[in-house]
């Protein structure tokens, strides 16, 4: 019958959940899905971005978000050219608004762009009229990561409304549970963040979310879990004096998941550190989904890059 | 921009007996169902392709296999279109090399979706022979592109719009011819 309503996209830039509507979300999602049949054709491309060039910027070391981001763009044949911080006049001293003009005069139409600092792609999406996407900036979104574990959810479980999604983890330091947290409540999840008390962000609640520290409640209610990597590199604070510590307190183990309805969906948006946030008894059991989202990835990014370039960008 | 009906070229029964006459010419043709396969152009060439496959199916009392394109990542204006077309699942769970396709769609028109539709195909396999059949052909070709079936040949002004209803997608089944008044030029929204 009649499909629902069109949704246009109107946006040049990917920069966060936050500043997309439901409707927006529910349309790259959608749009994946189809992407995702294309990934299991017998040749997995489509001339669709043919001749456009994208630059996948990256100022912080990735494997996964990279390469994914370049598999999407080569899939849609479009050009791909990766700049790392080592190995480009950002090691000369040139700031982040030079090189994004740069890389707009040398008639490149999207940036794909990773960054430790909160707010980095937003910066750059105002310095330049070509597209900006967000490959994670700082603790602040990484709206792929957020819209593929979506994906994968709803892939799984069927509608995400309703739904108990548990994240568990450093949430203070976690773009992934920010984009989590905007994207699962604007479709109507119910959201809990479970984590040691120094490693949830004063405040969180209001973006309507449920606070714990008692991971084994959380495993109790929820229809799925999104486990986030233990980040010591980054926790100055020694929120928890040790890996063994963590591990005890906050690991999913099988033993926790027993208790867990049946069928519980155990997520993560690597890399795993086996034997901190989960056993590798979970982390390659039968409810995990860590590789499906994996591939996914792909076809949520192709999604992303595709919306981004067909926009119909309201005139200034 | 505002559409004026002009004239109903097709009602239910009209339809109903194009499909029924390109069915059996599809069989004709062929000589029969050994390699057939259909495959109808998202949205209203899925629906008309899967009547085909069904009458098909009813005359010689034997499945044809049927699949579903959406060529929208295939198109050439996907920066120019007035609208965003929405992405929709290609759907073909077969092998199509060395098969005799037969294309479906509901109007023929520029025949870019047709030159979208066998690039596409191309990339999945390479078939024996690829035909086509649609329900209407308006003219106005922009390639070497001709149909194999049609239901009606229908001569227009490049100002009148072809509306092709079908009950799957519509809710009912006709073909009335439009007439585009007033507005800006935005582009034709039909393409074909």
């Amino acid at each position: 019958m009649t499909a629902k309503k069109a949704v246009t996209w109107t946006k040049k830039d990917l920069l966060g959940l936050e500043y997309l509507t439901k409707e927006e979300i529910e349309l790259i999602l959608d749009n994946a899905r189809s992407f995702k049949e294309v990934l299991a054709r017998p040749l997995r491309k489509v001339p669709t971005l043919r001749g456009k060039t994208i630059v996948n910027l990256f100022y912080e070391p990735s494997t996964r978000t990279r390469t994914s981001f370049e598999l999407a763009a080569k899939r849609l044949s479009a050009d791909v050219i990766n700049m790392v911080k080592e190995s480009s006049s950002i090691q000369k001293g040139e700031t982040l608004i030079d090189t994004a003009r740069n890389l707009e005069a040398l008639k490149i139409d999207i940036i794909v762009v990773r960054h430790n600092c909160s707010g980095a792609a937003m910066m750059l999406s105002r310095a330049v009229n070509i597209s900006v996407v967000n490959a994670g900036d700082g603790w602040h979104e990484h709206p792929t990561q957020g819209l593929l574990d979506i994906f994968t959810l709803r892939e799984k479980l069927g509608s995400i409304k309703g739904l108990n999604v548990g994240i568990i983890g450093d949430i203070a330091h976690s773009r992934v549970a920010r984009s989590n947290i905007w994207g699962l409540t604007k479709l109507g999840a119910n959201v809990t963040v479970c984590a040691p008390k120094k490693l949830i962000p004063a405040g969180i609640e209001k973006l309507g979310v449920k606070v714990t520290n008692d991971v084994d409640e959380v495993i109790k209610k929820a229809d799925a879990i999104n486990v986030l990597r233990m980040q010591f590199e980054r926790d100055e604070s020694r929120a928890f004096p040790s890996k063994i510590e963590y591990f005890k307190t906050f690991g999913i183990t099988e033993e926790r998941l027993k208790k867990a309805k049946k069928g519980i969906i155990v997520m993560h948006p690597g890399p795993i550190n086996r034997g901190v946030e989960m056993s590798a008894e979970v982390a390659d059991g039968a409810n995990s989904v860590i590789l499906e989202q994996v591939t996914n990835g792909i076809a949520v990014r192709m999604a992303v890059l595709y919306l981004v370039s067909t926009a119909k960008r309201q005139k200034k | 921009m505002t559409f004026k009906e002009k004239a109903r070229i097709l009602d239910a029964e009209g339809i109903k007996r194009a499909v029924t006459r390109i069915s059996h010419e599809i069989l004709e043709k062929n000589k029969g169902t050994e390699d057939l396969v259909i495959i109808g152009i998202r949205n209203r060439g899925e629906h008309l392709g899967h009547r085909v496959a069904d009458f098909i199916e009813k005359i010689i009392g034997k499945k044809v296999p049927f699949g579903i394109l959406d060529i929208t990542l295939y198109r050439d204006d996907l920066t120019e279109v007035a609208e965003q077309p929405i992405l929709k699942e290609t759907r073909i769970d077969f092998d199509i090399t060395g098969k005799k396709i037969v294309l479906v769609d509901d109007v023929l028109f520029t025949g870019r979706t047709i030159r979208c539709a066998m690039d596409q195909l191309i990339d999945f396999g390479r078939p024996t022979v690829i035909q086509l059949a649609v329900l209407v052909d308006r003219g106005h070709r922009e390639l070497p592109i001709r149909a194999d079936y049609v239901g009606k040949n229908v001569p227009t002004a490049l100002n009148e719009v072809i509306e092709v209803k079908l009950k799957e997608y519509d809710g009912v089944d006709e073909v009335v011819i439009c007439e585009k008044s007033g507005g800006k030029e935005q582009g034709l929204p039909q393409r074909g």
